[in-house]
């Protein structure tokens, strides 16, 4: 069945989007398989509707602040894919010099203010930064994703409160994949959703189906308008479901039998295609998609393959002005 | 001259800086009435409610928000209240301020300044009387300064607030009354020693409150004919290493007395570090002197118990002769 008001340029745009973050991080998945990627790596594959409709909404010069899981975010608000690989890698030319690798992936200069190891720290951080905004008179918002696990910790409450008090422009987006870990969420959380907290707080919230990239997308653009106007904070939630493992070694053989099974059908790259596919685009276009995202990331992860080692004398770099040591080897 | 209390020069550092940088503003509990010890007294009439940020009881949440407001372009001076409350927020000066920079390779920078009042107050207990200086020096990425004088909390903390780094800044409560002479203008670099008093017999370095201790001490050393130098240090990373050799090369004679615990205080780094690169120039084994591992009592005799007094570093300056 044609649906009449699907818009298919969008929907191919952020189709392609969704393809390069699922190549991506299939080579970053086959990278650390091969020991070229040393740390570990939390692959989204099943999440990648959240990150691109969520960037597809945001202005390049507005804040993002993502979670360990968060090469889609990184790559959807507008960062090199090779630069990316490269610091999966720990190689030079990493995007944060290999100093940081996946958990700690950032882009500045598009507004990427990093994903954090530690589990809901970003959610003051991206408050920061909207006060920071507000504070100078800009017009930007920040915008924070952080799991379902997140919410259980004090930086959600005070974050959030915060964000409220001070009537910041923040988009805090719980991107609720069922698990934490190893553990399903939902079995250690009180109360309904992340969503009654928020409104307890006085934030506005909304629900939506996080595997459907234009609702994701929709939700989010009626949200940011609603923070630039000066409306203050609000939250989205966004359903999903993480289709792999906590990690890349992770098989998830915690997870009772078939339940993943079930979801891949309901992943947000199969569903775009269907509606493409039901839009009259050719399989030979969709294919070409494919290919190019593959070509695409076959190239970051050759390029990241060949890239040096960072020299040594980086690892005294960027410590700090006032007290730095100098280089043992200089 | 003019002369001011130690919280009057802390509060005028402030206020210069925030009329010079509009990207300047100070984010804690209670500013509006002034801070809970008047050091932001007059600031929130000055320079409103936006840049006098009054924030709720979320250390947490002042120290991350502050994190994201530096790396999104502003200058928070963030105000912890105690030094203990700053417990509260350890993940976000330890493993956001001090990791930032570094973790994404040097794309951006933290220029926070981090007030946090600590030491022994008048029986304020286990709780609120901490000296925890030594922690952040453990922490790659952190300055870490505590003022002992009118003068230098003025000119440090002019200096910190200028500093990109994140700075934790350490007043001491028992200090805020004590008044001295302050010259607007004479910022004091982070790192830099200063001679509090000289002598050519033994070298006494201390820091914070501490050093007003030692200094009382050189008075009835003097009487016994000691000449007592004290190294105020001013700041704890970096550290003046250099000063704290050269005054030994005079005197061959170390000791260091801190408020805080003994054990891995920031004297121990110290003694390490002249035993390690300046043994040479020691004449005698050199001497700690610093708090039992013990909390801080309430009563004030059992609050006593930790405190290291101008006669304690007195018998040493004589034991060590
Ligand atoms: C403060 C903290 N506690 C624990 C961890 C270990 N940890 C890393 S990811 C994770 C699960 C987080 O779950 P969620 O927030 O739902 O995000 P998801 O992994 O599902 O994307 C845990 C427990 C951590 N990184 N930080």
């Amino acid at each position: 069945m044609v649906k009449t008001n699907l818009d298919v340029g969008r929907l191919s745009e952020r189709f392609r989007m969704m393809l390069r973050i699922r190549a991506f991080e299939e080579f970053a998945i086959r990278a650390a398989d091969e020991k070229l990627v040393l740390g570990a790596i939390h692959p989204s594959i099943g999440q990648e509707a959240c990150a691109t409709g969520i960037c597809a909404a945001l202005r390049k010069d507005d804040f993002l602040l993502s979670t360990h899981r968060g090469h889609g975010h990184t790559l959807a608000k507008g960062a090199d894919a090779t630069a990316m690989m490269r610091e999966l890698f720990g190689r030079e030319g990493g995007i944060c010099g290999g100093k940081g690798g996946s958990m700690h992936i950032a882009d500045f200069s598009v507004g990427m203010l990093g994903a954090n190891g530690v589990v809901a720290a970003n959610i003051n951080i991206a408050a920061g930064a909207a006060h920071a905004a507000k504070l100078m008179g800009q017009d930007k918002i920040s915008v924070c994703i952080f799991g379902d696990g997140a919410i259980n910790r004090g930086p959600f409450l005070e974050g959030l409160n915060w964000a409220a008090a001070f009537k910041l422009p923040v988009l805090f987006v719980c991107e609720d994949n069922e698990w934490a870990s190893t553990t399903r969420s939902k079995d250690v959380t009180g109360g309904d959703s992340p969503g009654k907290r928020a409104e307890a707080l006085g934030i506005a919230a909304e629900q939506v189906d996080g595997n459907d990239v234009m609702a994701v997308e929709d939700a989010t653009t009626r949200l940011v308008a609603a923070i630039r106007a000066g409306g203050g904070p609000r939250l989205l939630h966004a359903v999903t479901y993480r289709l792999l493992g906590h990690t890349s070694v992770d098989k998830a053989a915690y997870r009772p039998d078939g339940e993943a099974d079930k979801k891949w059908t309901n992943c947000p790259i199969s569903r775009a295609s269907t509606l493409l596919t039901g839009a009259g685009m050719s399989q030979t276009e969709l294919d070409s998609f494919r290919s190019n995202a593959f070509d695409e990331m076959q190239a970051a992860f050759d390029d990241a393959k060949a890239s040096p080692w960072p020299n040594t004398v980086n690892a005294y770099a960027d410590v700090q002005d006032i007290g730095a040591l100098q280089p043992l080897d200089t | 001259m003019p002369s001011m209390t130690y919280r009057e020069a802390g509060r005028l550092a402030v206020q210069e800086a925030m009329r010079a940088d509009p990207t300047v503003w100070c984010v804690g509990e209670d500013l509006g009435r002034g801070g809970v010890f008047g050091q932001y007294a007059g600031l929130e009439a000055e320079f409103g409610t936006d840049r006098i940020c009054s924030a709720p009881i979320s250390e947490a949440a002042i120290m991350g928000a502050a994190v994201g407001a530096a790396m999104a372009g502003t200058r928070p001076i963030v105000e912890m209240r105690f030094a203990d409350f700053a417990l509260c927020a350890i993940d976000e000066l330890v493993n956001q301020a001090a990791k930032a920079r570094y973790m994404f390779g040097g794309q951006s920078k933290v220029p926070i300044t981090v007030r946090e009042p600590m030491g022994m107050w008048r029986s304020s207990a286990a709780q609120h009387s901490q000296s925890l200086e030594s922690w952040y020096t453990h922490i790659p990425g952190l300055v870490v300064v505590a003022p002992s004088t009118p003068a230098d909390n003025y000119g440090l903390l002019s200096a910190a607030i200028e500093a990109d780094d994140p700075v934790v800044y350490m007043e001491h409560k028992n200090l805020w009354d004590v008044s001295g002479e302050v010259n607007s203008g004479e910022i004091i670099p982070l790192g830099k020693a200063r001679i509090a008093r000289s002598g050519t017999d033994v070298t006494i370095v201390s820091w914070s409150a501490q050093l007003h201790t030692a200094l009382d001490a050189t008075k009835i050393l003097s009487r016994e004919g000691i000449e007592a130098e004290v190294i105020d240090l001013r700041s704890l990373w970096p550290w003046d290493e250099e000063a704290v050799a050269k005054s030994l090369s005079k005197t061959g004679r170390l000791i260091v007395c801190h408020e805080a615990v003994s054990v891995s205080g920031f004297g121990a780094e110290i003694l390490a570090t002249i035993s390690e690169r300046h043994f040479g120039l020691l004449k005698r084994p050199p001497i700690r002197l610093a708090a039992p591992r013990i909390p801080i009592s309430y009563a004030p005799n059992l609050e006593d118990e930790v405190r290291v007094t101008a006669d304690d570093i007195a018998q040493a300056a004589r034991r060590i002769d």
